[in-house]
């Protein structure tokens, strides 16, 4: 094949080659000779708050630097001092990234750009690159409310984190994936960048170049402010960058009136809540596991088991499920939803809300332990004291008959980072966060890309094929559903349920395991696939089921896969499927059925066998999603120090390739040669043509040529 | 700072043809008509050769053998370089039927043009728009920031490219000088020995990358018909004689 390509080197060949590819593809094959595009990398992106920037950009036209590949602290010397063809770009293994390795890369302007290898060989022992204290200012401890508590003066909930997720660099940083293409550049090192016996490398080196120029700068202010004036005076607006939002998804054991918003009388509800999002270094690249997989998967499993005992005895009290999407990014999901409440805009108001039990991280438990932590500032209400004592000690009794260690924590600690705190910020309701840390967090890998099924110990053994792994009941999937379990029979009782019922209420491990097979393996299962509408499994790979583990990172509105993130609409699905009813309505009538007040509709593929694909059906179930975007935005208060300022900003272009570049010399040598032929070329035939009808001139003719 | 590669590259290719076109072209607008209608009767040939090769790839799709890949390829040069022969036939006809009409739009002191003149420029035209289209498309990849190498080719990848464009647009100069002497004087062994050159210089292309062997044969060939031209268009060594002799002359008397 690159016999073939020299071939068309020059001439005919080439002009044939042209017209044939311009038919065909439109990529010219001098490029192919000179590029290897790499197609699977993870760039990260600049994302702007109400003061600040934070991520990674290149500059306009890409950065471009000779590759070097970081192995020891003597080729860091290298690189930051007496390497002689600088700026560098960076390959690095997963043991070099680390905070002081990139601060000192970003403080060098002899560094252009970064490429990091995720893999799992040489991972550190712990690696977070949030912050200690994550959504320090947004949630409820400040000057006014437990000043001695806030900023994590008490706990520092993620000591482990580096906080790289929050520096600001001025050049690109790339993670690299694919095995194969990691194979490239190093191929490429190792054939022309590698120093022999300490002496530089000789020309042409190896390079690389990352295109991921950002056009949002300074901060959420800025950008904003640029995206106004370009929306009201331009023809062809160009938005800088977009607010990161989503959806929530909420449901409810009773079903609530969607269409009727405000204060609901005679409705008494218990929250259940669990973050939805998580977030890592690199843009759309957070597996979140322990994060937030662990309560996504308790919650809905809770949900399942709650189902049958609900519909035959329904406690006085309405359970109310929730998962806030974007509460890595200062809380989006759930001070939407505390917003829409205060304003009468939701379809509960504060009023009520009885009290809440929030999931946080629970899939580490190490010796079966789980913690009750509460918020000790409103604890000094007495009505809230009682509420959350009752509450404590029921679910104390609950997890002594499930032999769990369950803790409440003395009343000195604040709120780990929790939805409740925004709840809190605007009154003091009773609840809890259900979490598997006593003090700061047990997940050493809080939101980085390490936080995958293998940190939560989900493995399978070996020769499973992948429907039985889907079903393969893992210790973790057991684990989980015994929290699951107690938190479905807390919840049970704290909506007044009778305490008779109680053991008829266990969290199915079977749905666990399937649940956490697919959030953590395998999003494109055949049990999903049987949950989801016929058209999105219809799609395969182009739509959210591609393959792999689905990833937690909010994004920005209207994405390419459709409007709505694929976590939160596989959650919306998964929940229609578990606590719905199936109804024999037809496909018209289900995507536009007389109601929508009490119930919404889904229109799902259904379960499919090895030789026929299922037949859907429709779904009725009182699941829904409320947008989970920052009031800020709303209230266009691009500053605010109260709500989540995140955006991300626009780009028009990631990508990444690998080639030669030549030594000076060589390009010097070159004009030189050009423009001595065209000096040459001119005195010739300024010569020639001025001699011409000497030269020209036959004996045998009359001169014919005059030029 | 590719872009000294690229204003090299381009400065070679296209230096001469420059140079030429502004010397003895830019003069007269005849000669402009007939370099723009020579460019265009390559493009056509080009156009005709793209058609039968879509056709003939399409033919041999997914076949994913690589004997036959580089069959298809020979065959596709080869019927290139007949065709533009053919259309150099052609335009050499349509220049002798418009010969006086060309004359008539001529400038008023009668300064028509001759054959040869046509011919110089008809190759000129030809050259300029061959080279053009094998050159282009590098030219812009010159600009970078990368260089050929990665799969291993050579590195003088762009300059080889430059000088084959070079001695590429000679050649069509000079082809088409001696091809329309051959058409003026029937001489038809004239016309064969040029399409034969051509075919060779084609042939010769396909031995690329191994650069050493492609090259020197080509410029060898383009100073033979540099040759052959200032023979076949009225030059002499007689000439060459009185030219050097008259500027000996010229030296003497100023001394």
């Amino acid at each position: 094949m690159r016999k073939m390509e020299d071939l068309i080197s020059i001439n005919y060949v080439k002009l044939l080659i042209i017209a044939l590819f311009y038919t065909c593809v439109s990529c010219s094959s001098v490029e192919k000779k000179i590029y290897v595009e790499l197609n699977d990398t993870v760039p990260c992106v600049r994302l702007l708050n109400a003061t600040h920037q934070i991520g990674c950009q290149s500059s306009m036209s890409g950065d471009t630097g000779v590759l070097h590949v970081l192995e020891s602290e003597e080729d860091l010397d290298w690189i930051l001092n007496t390497g002689p063809h600088p700026p560098y770009m960076i390959v690095m293994e997963t043991a070099f990234f680390n905070r002081s390795v990139m601060l000192r890369m970003k403080n060098s302007s002899r560094v252009s750009g970064v490429a990091v290898i995720v893999s799992k060989t040489g991972l550190a022992e712990n690696f977070s690159p949030h912050t200690t204290c994550p959504n320090q200012n947004t949630g409820v401890y400040s000057a006014s409310y437990g000043p001695e508590l806030a900023n994590c003066n008490v706990t520092a909930w993620n000591p482990l984190g580096n906080g790289l997720s929050y520096e600001d660099f001025s050049f690109p940083v790339f993670a690299l994936k694919d095995e194969n293409q990691t194979q490239v550049i190093r191929k490429c090192y190792e054939e022309h960048n590698l120093r022999v016996n300490g002496s530089a490398p000789q020309y042409p080196l190896c390079a690389m170049q990352l295109f991921s120029h950002m056009h949002a700068v300074t901060d959420t202010v800025t950008c904003m402010r640029r995206t106004d004036l370009q929306n009201r005076f331009s023809i062809n607006p160009e938005v800088m960058c977009d607010p990161l939002s989503d959806f929530n998804v909420w449901s409810s054991t009773r079903p609530l009136n969607n269409s009727a918003k405000g204060h609901k009388a005679n409705e008494s509800v218990v929250i259940a809540a669990t973050r939805l999002d998580g977030r890592s270094f690199f843009w759309e690249e957070a597996p979140a596991a322990e994060g937030t997989v662990s309560g996504i998967v308790t919650l809905l499993a809770a949900v399942h088991a709650l189902q049958p005992v609900t519909q035959q005895a329904p406690p006085p009290r309405n359970i109310f499920f929730t998962f806030f999407q974007g509460e890595a990014f200062d809380y989006i999901g759930s001070s939407k939803m505390v917003y829409d409440m205060e304003r009468n805009e939701f379809v509960i108001d504060l009023d009520n809300v009885h009290s809440m039990l929030e999931i946080g991280q629970v899939g580490l438990r190490s010796g079966r332990n789980l913690w009750m932590h509460s918020d000790p500032v409103s604890l000094t209400n007495s009505s809230v004291m009682d509420e959350v004592t009752k509450m404590t000690d029921n679910m104390q009794s609950i997890a002594d008959g499930l032999h769990i260690s369950l803790a409440k924590l003395n009343v000195t600690q604040p709120l780990p980072p929790s939805s409740l705190q925004r709840f809190l910020r605007v009154r003091p309701i009773p609840g809890l966060v259900l979490a598997d840390h006593q003090t700061s967090f047990i997940n050493r890998y809080y939101e980085s890309v390490y936080d995958d099924a293998e940190n939560l110990n989900v493995s399978y053994p070996p020769n499973l094929s992948p429907d039985e792994q889907l079903v393969f009941e893992t210790e973790e999937a057991k684990s989980l559903a015994e929290v699951a379990t107690l938190v479905a029979r807390s919840l049970y009782k704290q909506a007044g349920g009778e305490e008779r019922n109680l053991n008829n209420i266990t969290a199915d491990p079977r749905i666990v395991a399937q649940l956490l097979y697919g959030f953590l393996i395998q999003k494109n299962n055949s049990w999903f696939r049987s949950l989801l509408p016929p058209e999105v499994t219809k799609k395969g790979a182009n739509s959210i089921l591609s393959s792999g583990p689905p990833q937690f990172y909010i994004g920005v509105g209207p994405r390419n896969i459709g409007p709505v993130h694929s976590v939160t609409r596989f959650v919306q699905y998964i929940m229609a499927n578990l606590t719905g009813a199936a109804t024999n309505l037809t496909e018209t009538q289900c995507q536009n059925p007389e109601s929508k007040d009490l119930f919404s509709y889904f229109w799902v593929s259904g379960p499919s066998s090895v030789n026929s694909s299922g037949e859907p059906f429709c779904v009725r179930a009182p699941v829904r999603l409320a947008k989970a975007v920052s009031p800020a935005f709303e209230r266009m208060e691009y500053g605010s120090r109260d709500y989540s300022t995140w955006t991300e900003s626009r780009w028009k272009s990631i990508r990444a390739r690998v080639f030669l570049v030549a030594s000076r010399e060589l390009e010097m040598l070159t004009l030189g040669v050009g423009v001595a032929v065209l000096l040459l070329s001119l005195m010739v035939t300024y010569f020639i043509s001025s001699k011409a009808d000497l030269l020209f001139s036959s004996a045998r003719e009359t001169p014919t040529t005059t030029y | 700072m590719t872009l000294a590669v690229f204003f090299g590259c381009a400065f070679i290719a296209f230096g001469p043809a420059f140079s030429l076109f502004v010397f003895t072209i830019v003069k007269d607008p005849l000669r402009i008509i007939i370099l723009i209608a020579g460019a265009f009767f390559w493009l056509l040939s080009l156009l005709l050769s793209s058609l039968v090769w879509f056709i003939a790839v399409k033919a041999c799709n997914g076949v994913q053998d690589p004997t036959l890949h580089r069959a298809l390829l020979i065959f596709g040069v080869f019927f290139s370089v007949l065709l533009q022969e053919v259309f150099r036939f052609a335009y050499y006809r349509l220049l002798r039927k418009a010969n006086e009409g060309l004359a008539s739009i001529s400038d008023e002191d009668g300064l028509d043009i001759s054959v040869r003149q046509m011919a110089y420029v008809a190759g000129l035209g030809f050259g300029i728009m061959s080279g053009a289209f094998s050159m282009i498309n590098i030219l812009s990849d010159s600009l970078g920031p990368g260089t050929v190498g990665i799969f291993g080719d050579s590195q003088y990848y762009f300059v080889t490219a430059a000088l084959m464009t070079l001695a590429l647009t000679l050649l069509h100069t000079f082809w088409g000088v001696v091809f329309f002497e051959g058409c003026e004087k029937s001489r038809w062994w004239v016309i064969a020995a040029v399409v034969a050159l051509h075919l060779l210089v084609a042939g010769l292309s396909l031995l690329n990358p191994l650069y050493e062997a492609s090259l020197p044969p080509v410029y060898g060939i383009t100073l033979l018909m540099a040759v052959w031209a200032f023979f076949s268009s009225g030059g002499s060594l007689h000439n060459l004689n009185t030219l050097c002799t008259r500027r000996k002359a010229e030296e003497e008397s100023a001394q």
